[in-house]
């Protein structure tokens, strides 16, 4: 299993005790589409690409339209947990959840029942691509459009 | 991971194949490198630049994917307008969409009967019939049909030509992503030859290295430097359109056909003002956190119906404005705006079509072409109107004027007279400096007769301010090292607004992190930038370019620059020595 690297956001997590934190899209009208986050959360992994990418970037039908970041929101029922029928997704603290690649069978129902269409696949490791809200992508984020908010 | 793969795709036979050449990575980078031996592997000698024998290289480098900034694809093809080496950059998600296909480099060779266009996702590679959107009017409209046809938005780049492209015009643009360009020497043209309307490659792999603790780390260098520190603060800001004020203070932004250095309403089209009144959008290209692209807006009201407004979006940077601004004396906002529209709708690139009407303006005032020959069009300084009329003449091509027009300004002067003014340097329109003699040797040694090939302009700049006077010699040897170091940079397809991020010591330490010969040296790194360029101009010489039959335009000599009057003799003598160094 890949090893996770613990980043700023997760340091803080963990020091500041029980508030969950979870990744949101603060000013969707800032983003310049330079796509930053997405090399970011692939590079947590210490590869370039867009392999292991969780978030997406993409325009509103031409860059003169502006963009559209495509995310997990962390849901608090997620649907793509329900769909799961070999419980490798768990319920995240804060919402949305955690992956037991151990457990995922490669079957793709999650990434067909969530309705923003965030879960992502790795197509070379055949498993989806979950967010953990770490906040990586955001310390990337050169205008703010993308940040670590507190979970309900 | 050092790229390897290459695809080649047929179009006469329709069938393609991937090979790995990691010989030619190995040696040469990629980009630029790459390119210019695979166009030497794939390019015939004395080819027909439209002939289906001329080969379109796309190549990307080893950075790609991994770096911020190494956005940039380089294209090289046997260029219809200078009849010689045919290079061009561009941005937008080009670049990345290459890669992240798998790809080192994509070699098109052959040409359709049919409008065809391709669809690659990875490995996949589709001919898809491009007949329904052969013909359309506008280039923007191309761009959001192939978004709807096609899959991956995010992921890909939508590459396609224009009106202008179809019909050959000799320096057709290709655009990408909508407002990034391969815009010089013509590679629009070589796609219409073809039949080949736009090329969409896509792809998600992932790029491994070696160490990825240490690619990290150096990441975060990179990152920090172009984020917090001063150097990339002039694309950041106001953009390359920061350049018309102090040029025009100057006396070195060339107006009205470069009769003139300075314009009296110059502040009015520059890059202070239309952000004022204009700037709408910042846009990025691909893992680039800079987002120098400025948009425009420009909000017009129906024709005939009250309290109804459009609303477009309009690209601008400093050679649309100096083209198509400046040398056209049209220097109010929106009637500039709707020509850059109108240039980007039928898919030309703006410098030469800017100096193109440049040259018809003033030989029309002279008497050289008449209203017979415009076709009752009144060219004259200023006026937006009859310019976009005569862009779209360009494109339809109605008349012997307007197909000669085509083909470039000198192709035009040899016809109707005129070749004083007709300001191309190898056969290539005039970029927007006339700072200097550095300039000028730029635009005449470089190997693609672009100010960016050695930025001889900024030397200018510089001496200007000093009051050092070089001699041809000094000037020779400046440009040539910067041509040499900037064959690195495009190699590694850095974007050159990054250059003063990616020094010498930045690229190595990139170099190693992506595996590249592990021993690497600032001495190879100068060594290769020097083999490239002989490359290049090999290939130059190969289809018959000697520096001795270069043409110095009578009017660069004739109007003065902030350096004095330039001497035929010294520009000759620098010329002289540049290529004595090229042996």
């Amino acid at each position: 299993m890949l090893k996770l690297k613990l980043f700023k956001a997760e340091k803080q997590l963990l020091e500041g005790g029980t508030v969950a934190r979870k990744l949101t899209v603060l000013d969707i009208d800032k983003c310049v589409g330079c796509q930053l986050c997405m090399f970011a959360c692939s590079r947590r992994f210490g590869e370039g690409g867009f392999a292991k990418s969780a978030i997406r970037v993409k325009s509103m039908g031409g860059v003169e339209r502006g963009f559209t970041v495509i995310v997990c929101r962390a849901c608090p029922d997620p649907p793509c947990m329900k769909v799961c029928v070999t419980n490798a997704l768990s319920l995240r603290k804060g919402g949305g959840v955690t992956l037991n690649p151990s457990k995922c069978i490669g079957c793709g129902r999650c990434a067909d029942a969530c309705p923003l269409k965030a879960v992502f696949w790795d197509d070379e490791a055949n498993k989806p691509n979950i967010c953990v809200h770490c906040g990586y992508c955001a310390d990337y984020c050169p205008y703010g459009v993308i940040g670590l908010t507190e979970a309900e | 991971m050092m790229p390897d793969k290459i695809l080649y795709i047929d179009l006469s036979k329709r069938r393609f194949h991937i090979r790995s050449r990691p010989d030619l990575f190995e040696k040469h980078i990629g980009g630029t490198g790459v390119a210019v031996r695979l166009l030497l592997e794939e390019c015939p000698e004395k080819a027909d630049p439209l002939g289906p024998e001329n080969p379109i290289i796309l190549a990307v480098g080893p950075l790609t994917g991994l770096f911020p900034m190494a956005s940039k694809t380089v294209a090289m093809f046997k260029s219809p307008l200078t009849g010689n080496l045919g290079e061009s950059h561009a941005g937008g998600r080009s670049a990345t969409a290459i890669r992240m296909a798998g790809y080192g480099a994509i070699v098109v060779k052959g040409a359709s009967e049919t409008p065809v266009y391709l669809a690659i996702y990875g490995d996949e590679v589709y001919f898809r019939d491009a007949s329904g959107i052969w013909g359309i009017g506008s280039s923007y409209t191309v761009g959001r049909i192939v978004r709807e046809l096609e899959s991956e938005a995010g992921l890909r780049t939508i590459m396609r030509i224009g009106r202008a492209g179809e019909k050959m015009v000799s320096y057709a643009s290709v655009t990408v992503e909508t407002y990034r360009h391969f815009g010089r020497l013509g590679l629009g043209a070589v796609f219409g030859s073809k039949k080949l309307k736009a090329i969409m490659i896509s792809g998600k792999h992932s790029v491994k290295v070696e160490n990825p603790q240490a690619y990290r780390i150096l990441y975060d260098k990179i990152f920090q430097l172009t984020v917090k520190s001063q150097v990339m603060k002039k694309y950041h800001d106001i953009g390359t359109s920061s350049n018309v004020i102090p040029l025009n203070e100057l006396k070195a932004l060339p107006s009205l056909n470069l009769r003139q250095t300075s314009l009296k309403n110059a502040e009015n089209i520059s890059g202070e003002n239309l952000a004022e009144k204009h700037l709408g959008r910042r846009v990025s290209c691909s893992h680039c956190p800079v987002a120098c692209i400025h948009l425009a807006t420009l909000r017009e009201p129906y024709e005939d119906e009250p309290y109804f407004y459009k609303t477009t979006m309009v690209p601008y940077d400093y050679e649309p404005i100096y083209s198509l601004g400046s040398m056209l004396g049209l220097t109010e906002t929106s009637g500039l705006l709707k020509l850059i529209d109108e240039v980007e709708t039928q898919g030309l690139d703006a410098i030469s079509t800017g100096v193109a009407l440049a040259w018809a303006t003033e030989a029309y005032g002279k008497g050289l072409v008449t209203s017979r020959e415009t076709m009752g069009l009144e060219l004259k300084w200023g006026d937006g109107e009859a310019y976009r009329e005569a862009v779209r003449r360009i494109v339809t091509q109605p008349n012997e004027f307007y197909s000669t027009l085509a083909k470039g300004v000198e192709k035009a002067a040899l016809k109707y007279g005129g070749m004083d003014f007709a300001l191309s340097f190898g056969g290539s329109e005039m970029p927007g400096y006339h700072t200097g003699p550095a300039a000028h040797l730029t635009f005449l040694t470089g190997a693609r007769h672009s100010h960016l090939d050695s930025a001889g302009y900024s030397m200018d700049e510089d001496n200007a301010k000093t009051g050092i006077r070089m001699t041809p010699r000094q000037i020779a040897e400046a440009l040539f090292k910067e041509e040499s170091w900037r064959q690195v940079l495009s190699s590694l397809v850095v974007c050159f607004f990054a250059r003063g991020v990616y020094k010498p010591d930045i690229v190595l330490e990139c170099l190693k992190t992506v595996g590249f010969s592990p021993g690497i040296t600032l001495e190879d790194l100068g060594r290769i930038g020097v083999e490239t360029l002989k490359s290049k101009n090999a290939f130059k010489a190969r289809e018959g370019f000697s520096h001795r039959d270069l043409r110095i335009p009578r009017r660069i000599i004739e109007t003065e620059t902030p350096l004095g009057t330039l001497e035929e003799e010294f520009i000759r003598e620098g010329i002289e020595e540049f290529f004595r160094l090229l042996q």
